[in-house]
């Protein structure tokens, strides 16, 4: 059953040096809060994993939190590049970043083996790409019904996924809609579990009988943090802060800049800053 | 005739390329303009789809990212990403798959990986996404980029995505049953594949651009169809559209500051 914590338990107890991380959430639902407690509590060596790794793990990355980044398109949406990413991999700064690189198919599929118990994934997937010969975690497997050779990826089991929806009830249950991305694979290929959420309410009342719903059994830990998901978006909640995403391209861009960015909006708050934040986003201003 | 940029003439040539009955796994940024710019002239009935699961989305403003809350809320459904992965894009559902990159070559591979080399790379790009799959499950490519000869290059650094290969047949060798990419539209002109070779050709050439400029901007000794005509200058309607589009697009983000 899922215990409802505090941010900073959730990740006191949950998150370990060393550890294979997994923040998910597809441009929408982005755990930005749960990622700011990560660097807040000074993890290291953390293998980040995530498909778009965006400006929730150039932050994680800039601060010195991780040693590799497991990813498939690694850039600030329609604006340019991540730089802290960048620095890290070009330059070896804070340190050096290891990097295992897919293609969104193969992540996506990854994922899913994770939340399905298989050791794999196998897609017709990287067919006459360069990717393959720089990562050795990308293979092949031939059918055996038809003969067809299929890319092999592994399954992703991190130790523990980070991720943000919109409600919990009293029971620990967690609903999320929209784009709903790989939320709940990597929630449930996961060995630990922190889910994020805008409200806590008694019961979720009317809903389609397929909303998507992660059973409290399946959750290690829920944590209310209201704006958690800012700069991105919580659909039915707030708009993604497309200002800010253009904004971190200068913040970003030194490294002097970004730690003091850094030291005054992260290092020296808290997890209510971010209701503030969405407050600014909120959808009924439109 | 109508003043307009040499972006605006590329945006439109790449919108008039899609149909009213194509399916369209659209990249973000000028291929998202295209395919908008389609739907809201010739092709109201094009069902756009983006790598973040939204399936049939109709955006009023364009998004800057692949999963702008606009593209789900004006969207038929929205799926999880590993079925739009799965049952869509390999699934053999989409006819037209919309690429950008960094580099491209003469057979239309594309780079969206490193400048230089993967291990020191010089300038590390965003990488693949969605385009090693897109680029060989989606029925064509087409491609839209801005001519430079930075980006149109002689030999790529990394192939990202596989267009006809290193020597033109590839796809055959490798047993891709898709077209791959069937035109490229820039700044400049409008490429095709020779038949045969599936060299990318100059197939048409922008209002007031000479085969000079074309060859200039382009990395490789640059070869025309013996029969290139001149591309269609944009209409007022096209252009009053797109203009549009982009005006809308600027209030909503700036709205957000």
């Amino acid at each position: 059953m899922s215990r409802v914590l505090s941010l900073a338990e959730a990740v006191e107890q949950h998150v370990r040096d060393g550890d294979t991380v997994a923040m998910e959430g597809f441009t929408h639902l982005i755990p930005h809060a749960a990622a700011h407690e990560v660097i807040r509590q000074g993890r290291k060596r953390l293998t980040l994993v995530r498909m778009t790794p965006d400006l929730i793990y150039d932050q994680m990355i800039g601060m010195g939190c991780a040693e590799k980044a497991v990813f498939s398109w690694g850039g600030n949406p329609g604006v340019g590049s991540l730089h802290r990413f960048r620095d890290a991999v070009e330059n070896g700064w804070p340190h050096p970043l290891a990097i295992e690189e897919h293609s969104h198919a193969a992540m996506a599929n990854a994922y899913d083996a994770g939340a399905a118990g298989l050791p794999c994934a196998v897609l017709r997937g990287y067919v006459g790409a360069d990717l393959p010969k720089v990562n050795s975690n990308i293979r092949s497997i031939v059918c055996p019904f038809t003969g067809e050779k299929l890319a092999a990826v592994p399954a992703i089991r991190p130790d523990v996924g980070i991720v943000h929806a919109q409600k919990a009830d009293r029971a620990g249950n967690v609903m999320l809609e929209g784009i709903v991305g790989v939320q709940k694979e990597v929630v449930l290929a996961s060995k630990r579990s922190i889910v994020t959420v805008e409200e806590i309410v008694d019961e979720f009342g009317q809903r389609s009988p397929n909303a998507v719903i992660l059973p409290a059994w399946t959750i290690g830990c829920v944590v209310k943090v209201p704006g958690g998901a800012y700069p991105s978006y919580a659909f039915g909640y707030y708009k993604r802060d497309n200002a800010f995403y253009k904004a971190w391209d200068a913040i970003a861009k030194d490294r002097d800049g970004f730690r003091a960015w850094m030291k005054a909006n992260v290092l020296d708050q808290g997890p209510e800053v971010f209701a503030a934040h969405a407050r600014k986003m909120l959808q009924a201003a439109e | 005739m109508a003043d307009y940029t040499p972006n605006e003439m590329m945006t439109v040539a790449a919108a008039r390329a899609l149909r009213n009955e194509d399916v369209c796994f659209v990249g973000i940024g000028m291929p998202s303009a295209a395919a908008n710019l389609a739907r809201l002239t010739h092709a109201p009935d094009i069902v756009l789809i983006y790598e973040s699961g939204t399936l049939g989305t109709k955006p009023t403003v364009l998004p800057l990212s692949i999963g702008d809350g606009e593209l789900c809320e004006t969207a038929l459904t929205t799926v999880p990403v590993p079925e739009m992965f799965r049952y869509w894009l390999q699934g053999g559902r989409i006819t037209v798959g919309f690429l950008g990159g960094a580099q491209i070559d003469k057979f239309a591979n594309l780079n969206t990986t490193v400048v230089g080399a993967y291990d020191k790379p010089k300038v590390r790009l965003p990488g693949g996404g969605g385009a090693p799959e897109i680029a060989t499950s989606c029925g064509e490519i087409f491609i839209i980029m801005a001519q430079s000869k930075r980006a149109f290059v002689p030999k790529l650094d990394f192939v990202t995505s596989l267009g006809h290969g290193e020597d033109g047949q590839t796809r055959a060798r490798l047993g891709v049953k898709t077209k791959g990419p069937t035109r490229l539209m820039t700044d400049l002109a409008v490429f095709q594949p020779e038949p045969g070779s599936n060299e990318m050709i100059v197939a048409s050439i922008h209002p007031g651009v000479t085969r000079e400029q074309v060859s200039e901007a382009t990395g490789w000794p640059v070869r025309f169809a013996a029969n290139v005509t001149e591309t269609l200058a944009p209409t007022a309607k096209e252009l009053e559209t797109l203009r549009d589009l982009h005006a809308r697009t600027r209030r909503a983000h700036g709205e957000a500051a």
